[in-house]
């Protein structure tokens, strides 16, 4: 009988290291740009594409800066928390439009709500290369000396905003 | 209110499948004949109420109802309709309904081909069936609702992934399936035979058609896949070992050792408990590959999106399903005799050690795909696997293999003589031996691992030859044609398998060895030489597609000055996703293969191009094909034809095996036959 059970010990086995596996995250590699200076970006406001804003206008603040699309279907499930976020005057957000046409991200933003305190278009995705953007959504919080403090991959959260997002941004701000 | 419709109908289809899985084995335990009786009728109720969810999915797709979230999320207006429909099993949710409307299909084709079985065992083999099926749609209700709404709906939908948008990635993922699933029915007999406690070679002859036929499909669908990475990939390579790859070669690899396995109980009795255990790991093992692929454990290009909460509903159904089998097995294997006894060489023997080196290249693959994972739970850090690890513990373990394959169908049964073996085989090893050390220098160099390729599978071949040769000998009187006639089909498609192996070893092992790649910048008017053909590009144009704007390059392909033909490889940014593409151009030869793809655009219209010549590599397809038609032979041997039209002869050599006394209700089946 006993050697008829080794079968189910090896299972037993797999589905110990499975269960353990289901809890890591592969895929969340820490991202290098973390504790380094953001990237450099100067592009033209998604609403009035005559100006232009540039990164090291917000030295001195503390910002999170926002990657969406009309197109991605995950950043409406984020998008009311970042209207509300918007609301409360917490922190500025900025969007970084990727990889949009103008007229359908604009469209969007009226129907569901502008939490941004402006947005940059990014139509090519450059922007998006120099912050390493390999998902959209993603946040980043960014501090007062314009560096990177957090990488968010994938849809804020009410549990990601309560335990991490707020409470660096407040000891940032402190 | 389709959508709605479909869900309804998804919900229908649960209800069939717990009574499925319940009152029929029940009923075959307690000898309740109502019970029993209902399996069939059940079985295809949930059939059809599953193919109405399914189409429900498809007219969702089809008319671009951005209200449904699937929809919204992996389709397009623009998309083409062949992709819209391919789109419905793109998606996790929706390839999870093509998962349990197969299981549903096979477990139909089941109860209609198995009128000659007793209704007992057809009860808890379709009972077990319905129990796996409960488990996939309450995963799909649960955490993977295909129908759920997206309101408001979406404007548009964010686009089918682009590099699913092929027509091998519309086959491909269907045959894959109907490979994985068609397991269940090899693994519910076992489950049923280790319930009922009967395992004679009956138990093996009734699901080694269902297993063969399983095992191409699997075949079809991997090689599918490979062909596919190869030319929509853009980069060459035809196997990655990638871990979604593993999952459906783990399978795979348990599949073939089954496949023989059942040979020999069938034929011998022996293995019994061996090939119950087979059976469970080969199913098994699709359902840990559907849980890698999907709960998030581990990175791939495939994976889909992934869910925490679908990672445990999986783990918790692989841990009732392959769990309670195991148990059950360790339960009830003791049991079960030993069979016919045999030498320590005897093709048995050889078949036992073939099964056992299937089976450690499973673990090993099994393990290595495995490993990263082991170590980033035990915190040693993330580590990833790769092609050399795979390379050094596959080829090692195969090579034996290799040469017991050849060995096996020449030794006899029971008993076999290594010196008489050995006799037999001297020429066909010699002969292999010299082709496999002069014909690399007909490819122009002599390399040490492409003659040792070679002498694998000229060596298959060889024996091949030889097999073929004695069996006419001893085919008694008449000409060729007349001998050859007289074989039957199963013979046949053994040598057709084998004769697969060593057309696709023949076909990596020169891939490997001359496939040259330059990547070049050209300008327009330049030319880059390779393998004796010369490439002249003329520049790349805009051209757009249905869904996607795509520069075209133009390049010619000329030999001995001569020019052969025009290559227009792509390089595509689709619409909706704004994702690119390389779309390569190939020229598809007997002996080799010509592959161009476009690299990254460079001032005044040069581009960086990638050139590839490489030999023989149709060849590893071709292989895997021949593989296939190899099962699709032996299904139709003359023994499973016989089955359909004169069912009651085959009642009774079955109730014979079955010892007749012990059961009723067959020896009657018998006697009136």
């Amino acid at each position: 009988m006993t050697r008829f059970l080794l079968p189910l010990a090896a299972f037993i086995v797999l589905v110990g290291f499975l269960a353990v596996g289901l809890n890591l995250k592969p895929r969340e590699v820490p991202s290098p740009l973390i504790g380094k200076p953001a990237p450099v970006f100067q592009s033209q406001l998604l609403h009035e594409p005559e100006r232009m804003l540039a990164s090291q206008d917000n030295l001195g603040k503390v910002w999170l800066l926002n990657v969406w699309a009309s197109w991605c279907v995950s950043c409406r499930e984020e998008h009311p928390l970042l209207v509300e976020l918007a609301r409360s005057g917490i922190v500025p957000i900025y969007g970084l439009n990727y990889k949009d046409k103008r007229d359908l991200a604009l469209q969007w933003l009226n129907q569901y709500g502008d939490p941004y305190t402006v947005s940059v278009v990014d139509p090519e995705g450059r922007i998006g290369i120099d912050y390493g953007v390999y998902g959209v959504p993603e946040t980043y919080v960014i501090d007062k000396n314009g560096v990177i403090r957090h990488k968010q991959i994938g849809p804020v959260t009410v549990e990601s905003l309560e335990k991490k997002i707020l409470p660096l941004i407040k000891e940032l701000q402190g | 209110m389709i959508p709605e419709l479909g869900n309804f109908a998804l919900i229908l289809a649960l209800l069939l499948a717990i009574t499925q899985g319940t009152l029929p084995i029940i009923g075959a335990a307690r000898g309740i004949p109502s019970w029993v009786a209902l399996a069939r009728p059940v079985v295809q109720g949930q059939f059809v109420f599953l193919a109405i969810a399914f189409g429900c999915l498809a007219y969702s797709f089809v008319n671009n109802d951005f209200s449904v979230m699937n929809v919204a999320r992996n389709s397009n207006s623009e998309l083409p309709i062949q992709y819209r429909i391919a789109a419905s099993w793109g998606s996790h949710e929706g390839s999870l309904l093509l998962w349990v409307f197969m299981l549903a299909g096979w477990s139909v084709a089941v109860s209609v081909f198995s009128r000659h079985l007793p209704d007992e065992m057809v009860a808890r083999v379709l009972g077990v069936m319905g129990l796996v099926s409960v488990g996939f749609i309450l995963f799909l209700l649960v955490t993977s609702n295909p129908f759920d709404r997206l309101l408001p709906a979406a404007f548009e939908g964010s686009d089918l992934n682009p590099l699913l948008q092929d027509p091998g990635m519309v086959i491909h993922p269907p045959m894959l399936y109907m490979g994985y699933v068609g397991f269940s029915v090899a693994f519910a007999f076992a489950i049923a035979a280790l319930i009922s406690g009967e395992m004679d070679a009956a138990w093996a002859r009734w699901s080694r058609p269902w297993t063969t036929v399983a095992w191409v499909f699997l075949t079809i669908g991997i090689m599918l896949g490979s062909w596919w990475a190869y030319y929509e990939l853009g980069w060459g390579g035809w196997w990655f070992w990638d871990p979604v790859e593993n999952a459906s070669f783990l399978p795979w690899l348990v599949g073939t050792a089954l496949v023989h396995s059942l040979a020999v109980t069938e034929k011998r009795g022996s293995f019994k408990s061996w090939t119950v255990l087979l059976a469970i790991c080969a199913f098994s093992l699709s359902l840990l590959g559907t849980f890698l692929v999907r709960s998030g454990v581990l990175t791939s290009v495939h994976a889909f999106a992934t869910d925490p909460t679908r990672g445990v509903f999986i783990l918790a159904f692989l841990v009732i399903v392959i769990g309670s089998s195991l148990l059950l097995f360790a339960w009830r294997a003791p049991k079960v005799g030993l069979g016919g006894k045999f030498d320590l060489v005897s093709r048995e023997s050889m078949l036992l050690a073939n099964n056992l080196l299937l089976m450690v290249a499973a673990g090993s693959v099994l393990l290595g795909t495995l490993y990263p994972l082991i170590m980033d739970s035990l915190d040693l850090g993330k580590i990833s696997v790769g092609t050399p690890y795979f390379e050094a513990v596959f080829v090692p373990l195969m090579t034996p293999a290799i040469f017991l394959m050849g060995l096996g169908p020449l030794a006899r049964w029971k008993q076999a003589s290594l010196p008489e073996l050995m006799l037999r085989l001297r020429w066909a090893f010699g002969v292999s031996v010299v082709t496999a050390l002069l014909m690399p220098f007909v490819m122009g160099e002599w390399k040490p691992l492409v003659s040792f390729g070679l002498l694998l599978a000229f060596w298959i071949i060889a024996t091949i030859f030889v097999s073929i040769r004695q069996r006419l000998h001893n085919s008694g009187q008449g000409g060729l044609f007349t001998k050859l006639a007289k074989q039957s089909r199963s013979y046949y498609s053994m040598h057709l398998a084998h004769f697969g192996i060593a057309v696709f070893i023949i076909g990596v092992t020169l891939v490997n060895g001359y496939e040259t790649e330059k990547d070049v910048r050209m300008e327009i008017g330049s030319t880059v030489t390779m393998g004796g053909y010369t490439f002249r590009f003329n520049g790349a144009s805009p051209v757009s597609g249905p869904n996607y704007q795509a520069m075209r390059g133009d390049i010619d392909v000329l030999r001995n000055g001569e020019k052969i033909r025009v290559m227009q490889p792509e390089k595509r940014t689709y619409n909706a996703s704004g994702m690119a593409m390389t779309e390569p151009a190939i020229d598809t030869g007997f002996l080799r293969d010509l592959y161009v793809a476009l690299g990254e655009p460079l001032e005044d219209g040069a581009w960086v191009v990638r050139v590839y010549h490489k030999p023989f590599v149709d060849w590893i397809w071709f292989g895997c094909l021949l593989m296939a038609f190899g099962g699709i032979l032996a299904v139709t041997d003359r023994r499973y034809r016989l089955k359909v039209h004169n069912k009651h002869v085959e009642t009774a050599t079955v109730a014979e095996d079955k010892r007749a006394a012990s059961n009723p209700r067959l020896s009657t089946g018998g006697k009136k036959a």
